[in-house]
């Protein structure tokens, strides 16, 4: 065993130490003047002092910067009591990152027998510190639990693998007793009706199931596999729904029958025709709980995990574009309201950002779009959402289908004991006890083996040597090999699965949730050709099975049998639930404060609250412009700052067509009516769309629900009423839902007080454009340019920004009229494509107000506005109600004084005014509907209220 | 004469290769992807091409230091055919990890030089942060650098975590473009000087002048539609980095 030091030269200043030093005083201990960082490899090897040598110059240590250390140490001298060390190391079986590429950088240099490498960091922290401090400091920064811990003793251990003795489990469930059936149904996490049905169906095979048998039931019909909620039977005041989603979200799909249709809900992803001959598909998954106890981990795999969909979709999609929408609690929640148990909510902003970050930069793909919304009911149940947009030829776009007799594939990562029961953890409630237990359902990624995957598996489908691809996933295995196989039948030789170490029984291998693994069915024919080919680039494929004509699914270990389910029972024998649902609005305090005579404070508050602030920190530590398509930035305007409505690639290098992708989501109306909620949630990513110069001629959508406990009448209730929306949208603006996604059971039980996340549906969008060079703006481009507003402002500030900064959640929440909506958007698309419009920004939380200002300090430009001159479909008397309603389907447009004409005419039949000018003055004035000044601020104010709460 | 070959190297993790294939092919090259494994294999040889580029990403994870695992294996496997490259004409361009890659063998800043006193490295941003924005940048005038002739400045985008250039001494001939503010002081600070490079040094070429790295991509502004600007000011036909691609070539041809 040798261990390594490795630390920067003491003459340079440390920017990971620098970094945490101000993390430490985010925790208020202010008395820590430096931190540095060492980093350690500890080597399992019998080195000679040249190999070490050799070793460090050339691969631990940067000749330039760093310095490096081994073998016996001199005792570290402490130069006072204020010097303080913690070493931060993996626990054991959580795969370290950085070993494999270190091994194969060993075995260059021509060093053998280095059996095994493992790294850990030391801190080095300066100042007076006491034991709590520091306890604090590692426990809240340097390490998490789960994966990590603190090296008390001189070695970080390389423990031997338990072997594995082969044993076959049977579950005693014949035995009618009920006790037994209770521990039993616990165990695996079924319903009473759930484990009823498959008592009946073993009974009638006369034998008990195996564990494994029962280990892919639960898998497969686990609610984050088979969304039982969404299909069952739901009795809703008075009426029966007979599944919820082919009822409303799939339905209005099906009636919408659009041609460019590809493939909607029945692949990895959605699939939409992009110009005859590419396609583009597209998916967003949640990955919630694992982010809530392990960020970093959490939302890495979340990003790899859903970068896979597109890759098993038809036969195989290049990932494109991602986009990544996030809700957490506050950041400034005073740690004395932290929920015990619970990570607090800028730990986990902060680690889910650089794990998506860290993972989607690696894999090359541009991280486009997203949200940040904060709310006090996600501090315990953060929300991670991540999306991926692919590319795909259209002739293999469509899902593929294996033939008996091709062989089972395995690709990628090995397969380790990460993530096992990964989906039931999904499924079930959070508690303050979920970071001591679940430590085994974290997954830890390593994104440049998913990169190698997808960069072999592209060139093996353009070489046609697979008939069909899907992902390994939640329920790892079990439910791609087990869905695959669905209508031809499988088996699979369990040994035959690469293993990251010994000691895995034939379940664990079979329900694993290792990262970076794709299952391929690959025709005989192929076999040697394919394996040679990902051999070639370094990445493991194994033969582990192949596909039959029995229908059935049969595993073997070692040659003994360990399940053999039909899969008939395993596909269709789930009993469909049937539970109870209503709603009723609840009804809030309607604010009844006198309005300010100046409204600049109000603005200057809305405009720097967390939801709307800029996000400019998050988004530029996201690699934008990687693979050279993006026509249209996240961040725009004249200093590369302001927040574009939604992003513009051009997908296909040498074409001058586009894909727009945007996103709309606002829980805070889900408060009030979870209909309007997801109707302006549609109505909001619709906008983006059309604000960047888009129209809605092929736009297809997708869904993804967060919810509480949908055990609950009431709860459930929401959710029927906002699939609801969903179907009436769909039609009306005649935008298909092509694939979604839900996460229900998002609860926090605290205190023997059960706290539920908000009503959340995320709804992200993706539409075509034929011509990217008529791409607008939202930054306002020239002094003089008119200002329009198109849309009717209504008294609707229930749950909007403005209500909130006051304290209100308020009753009239936005609704929207589709037909009017569309027909507006519609017109002005044609302006946009005319080249009318010089910029262009949807009024969405903070209303005119925010937008306008927005456009403003964008563009470097003033503006005046009047307030009177907005056209209202009620009467409105006072000032802030029309400055920061946020009544959906609005735009404020720019356009050149010598082009209005033709942009009314192309507008006529809409609803539209001009309510401003463009100014060079560098300042904001808005005049109220008596014709008095109620805000008057410089741009640069406004910016900077905006700019500097994630200034961080 | 048939199109100038170029060889965009593929490696476990470089991910800027499509589009930088892509920049070479319009400015009127013939590129080939093509992973390290198959050059160490002798499968394809290195002399059957004028040009190589080593594209960004993260090889290898960066996994102990960016670059520095490529590195290490292009060296002991591939040395003397990149050395040999070098000496009968060939190009070498390193785009960001490209960059990194190249300073880590020691072939940048000279490769007759491997072992020399020269020694010079990519490092963490002082921002400690892998950041995504767009630079103005100067080139040196007086550089031998045959990628940035006849180029004044350029707006380019970066996004790197370990682009702060160090060296103990640097001589100026080397230098190929600095960070400058959108006045061309190549003095400015961040975030014009995105990462806290030692003299703002963004670039940097051989003696020869066709050895060259950089951290900027120009490969990501080869059109005027990815200027971020363009909505305000109409899009040019090409973009400023394109000229590299188009330099390259141009000389590749006269050889």
């Amino acid at each position: 065993m040798h261990k390594i030091e490795v630390s920067l030269r003491s003459d340079l200043p440390d920017p990971r130490g620098l970094g945490l030093v101000k993390d430490i005083h985010d925790l208020e201990i202010t008395n820590v003047s430096n931190v540095r960082v060492e980093d350690i490899y500890w080597l399992d090897a019998d080195l000679t002092t040249g190999e070490l040598e050799s070793i460090c110059c050339n691969l631990f240590a940067d000749p330039v910067t760093q310095e490096y250390h081994y073998g016996v140490k001199p005792a570290r001298e402490k130069p006072n009591a204020d010097f303080h060390t913690v070493e931060v190391a993996y626990n054991p079986g959580v795969t370290d990152p950085v070993e494999g590429s270190a091994m194969k950088a060993i075995k260059d240099l021509g060093v053998g027998g280095v059996r095994a490498v493992k790294t850990s960091k030391r801190y080095l922290i300066e100042g007076p510190l006491t034991r709590r401090q520091l306890d604090s400091i590692s426990s809240k920064l340097l390490l998490n639990p789960i994966i990590q811990h603190v090296v008390e003793r001189e070695h970080v251990a390389f423990p031997e693998n338990p072997q594995y003795t082969f044993k076959l489990g049977y579950v005693e469930l014949l035995g009618l007793d009920n006790t037994v059936f209770q521990q039993v149904r616990q165990r695996f996490g079924f319903s009473v009706e759930e484990l009823q049905t498959i008592t009946g169906y073993f009974q009638r095979q006369a034998r008990n199931p195996t564990d494994a048998e029962l280990e892919t039931l639960a898998q497969t019909w686990s609610e984050h596999c088979v969304h039982k909620t969404f299909r069952g039977k739901i009795r809703f005041d008075g009426a029966t729904i007979d599944n919820l989603l082919k009822s409303t979200i799939m339905k209005a799909t099906r009636e919408l029958d659009k041609p460019w249709c590809i493939s909607v809900f029945e692949d990895n992803s959605g699939v939409i025709d992009f110009d005859g001959r590419w396609a583009l598909c597209f998916k967003v998954e949640t990955h919630n709980h694992p982010s809530a106890v392990e960020p970093y981990g959490g939302a890495s795999t979340g990003i790899g995990g859903v970068v896979r969909d597109p890759l098993g979709t038809g036969l195989g999609a290049k990932p494109i574009l991602n986009t990544d929408v996030f809700c957490f609690g506050p950041p400034d929640l005073p740690y004395n309201k932290l929920p015990g148990g619970v990570l607090h909510p800028r730990r986990i902003f902060k680690g889910v950002r650089a794990g998506v970050a860290d993972y989607g930069n690696r894999l090359g793909i541009p991280t486009l779009n997203g949200a940040i919304l904060f709310d006090e009911r996600y501090i315990a149940n953060p929300l991670v959402y991540c999306g991926t947009l692919g590319l795909i030829p259209r002739e293999v776009a469509r899902r593929g289908q294996q033939h008996p007799g091709d062989l089972v594939v395995v690709v990628g990562g090995r397969t380790g004991r990460d993530g096992i029961h990964g989906v039931t953890f999904a499924s079930e409630q959070l508690t303050d006890q979920s970071t001591m237990v679940s430590s085994s359902s974290v997954q830890i990624g390593n994104a440049i083996v998913e990169k190698k995957v997808i960069d072999v598996i592209l060139q093996a489908r353009d070489r046609r040597l697979f008939r069909r691809i899907t992902d390994c996933g939640g329920g790892g295995l079990s439910s791609a090999v087990g869905e695959m196989g669905a209508d031809t039948g499988v088996r699979v030789d369990l040994e035959k699965v690469p293993l990251k170490y010994t000691g895995l029984s034939y379940s664990e291998i079979w329900i694993s949730e290792s990262q970076e693994r794709m299952v391929l069915a690959v025709p005989a024919e192929n076999i040697e050709e394919l394996l040679k080919l990902f051999d070639s680039e370094d990445v493991e494929a194994a033969v582990i099975g192949e596909f039959t004509n029995d229908r059935r699914l049969r595993l073997f270990y070692q040659g003994n049998q360990v399940c053999d389910l039909d899969m008939e029972f395993l596909h269709d024998g789930l009993p469909q639930v049937e539970r109870e649902a209503t709603w009723k609005q609840p009804q809030y305090v309607e604010p009844a404060f006198p309005p300010l005579t100046d409204l600049t404070g109000d603005l200057l508050r809305v405009l720097g609250s967390w939801n709307v602030c800029s996000k400019e920190w998050v988004i530029r530590q996201y690699d934008h412009e990687v693979q050279g398509g993006n026509v249209l930035k996240p961040l725009v305007g004249r200093d590369n700052d302001g927040p574009s409505d939604a992003a513009i690639i051009r997908p296909v290098l040498d074409s001058n067509m586009g894909v727009i992708v945007s996103n709309g989501i606002n829980p805070k109306y889900g408060d009030i009516d979870p209909y309007w909620m997801a109707a302006s949630a549609i109505d909001e990513a619709l906008r983006q769309i059309i604000a960047v110069g888009g129209n809605l001629k092929k736009v297809a959508l997708l869904d993804n629900f967060c919810w509480g406990n949908t055990g609950r009448p009431e709860m459930l209730g929401a959710l029927v009423r906002a699939a609801q929306a969903c179907h009436d949208m769909s039609l009306a603006y005649q935008t298909p839902f092509i694939s979604g996604k839900d996460s229900l059971n998002n609860e926090f039980e605290y205190e023997g007080k059960l706290i539920s996340i908000p009503h959340t549906l995320l709804i992200s969008a993706m539409g075509v454009m034929d011509n990217v060079s008529r791409a607008v703006s939202m930054d306002f481009k020239k002094a003089g340019d008119l200002i329009y507003i198109t849309g009717i402002t209504k008294n609707e500030l229930g749950g909007s920004e403005y209500f909130r900064s006051c304290g209100f959640t308020g009753n009239n929440v936005p609704e929207v009229d589709p037909q009017q909506a569309k027909a507006l958007m519609d017109s002005l698309s044609s302006a946009t494509g005319k080249g009318l419009v010089n910029a262009c920004h949807d009024c969405s939380e903070g209303g005119i107000g925010v937008a306008v200002a927005e456009m403003a300090f964008a563009g470097g430009l003033g503006a005046k506005i009047e307030l009177e001159s907005v056209p209202l479909g009620e009467p409105i008397a006072r000032d802030d109600s029309i400055l920061f309603s946020e009544s959906n389907s609005r735009f404020l447009v720019e356009v050149a004084p010598d082009k209005w004409q033709q942009f009314e005419k192309v507008m006529s039949g809409s609803t539209f005014a001009v309510i401003g000018k463009v100014t060079n003055t560098d300042v904001l004035e808005v005049y109220g509907v008596d014709g008095r000044k109620v805000v008057s601020v410089p741009v640069n104010q406004l910016k900077e209220a905006w700019q500097k709460p994630l200034r961080w | 004469m048939g199109k100038i070959k170029v060889l965009v190297l593929r490696a476990p993790g470089a991910n800027c290769d499509v589009e930088t294939a892509f920049a070479f092919e319009q400015a009127g090259a013939e590129s080939s992807l093509l992973h390290v494994n198959r050059l160490v294999s002798r499968e394809k040889r290195l002399s059957d091409y004028q040009i190589m580029v080593i594209p960004g990403g993260f090889t290898y994870g960066d996994d102990l230091g960016a670059g520095k695992i490529l590195a290490n294996e292009l060296m002991l496997k591939l040395g003397e055919d990149i050395l040999a490259f070098i000496e009968k004409g060939g190009l070498i361009l390193g785009i960001c990890n490209g960059f990194q890659v190249l300073v880590k063998t020691g072939i940048l800043p000279e490769p007759s030089q491997l072992k020399s006193q020269l020694r010079v490295t990519l490092t963490a941003n002082d921002s400690g942060k892998f950041e995504c924005r767009w630079v103005h940048l100067r080139a040196n005038q007086k550089s031998p650098c045959v990628f940035t002739r006849d180029i004044e400045g350029m707006y380019l985008p970066v996004a790197h975590g370990e682009g702060k250039f160090i060296a103990s001494y640097f001589p100026e001939a080397n230098v190929a473009l600095y960070y400058a503010d959108e006045k061309g002081d190549t003095s400015a600070g961040y975030p014009h000087n995105p990462n806290g490079s030692v003299g703002n040094i963004a670039g940097i070429c051989d003696a020869s002048g066709r050895v060259f790295a950089l951290m900027p991509h120009p490969e990501r502004h080869i059109r005027g539609s990815q200027h971020p600007q363009w909505p305000r000011q109409g899009a040019q036909k090409y973009g400023d980095g394109f000229q590299i691609f188009l330099n390259a070539v141009k000389w590749a041809r006269q050889l």
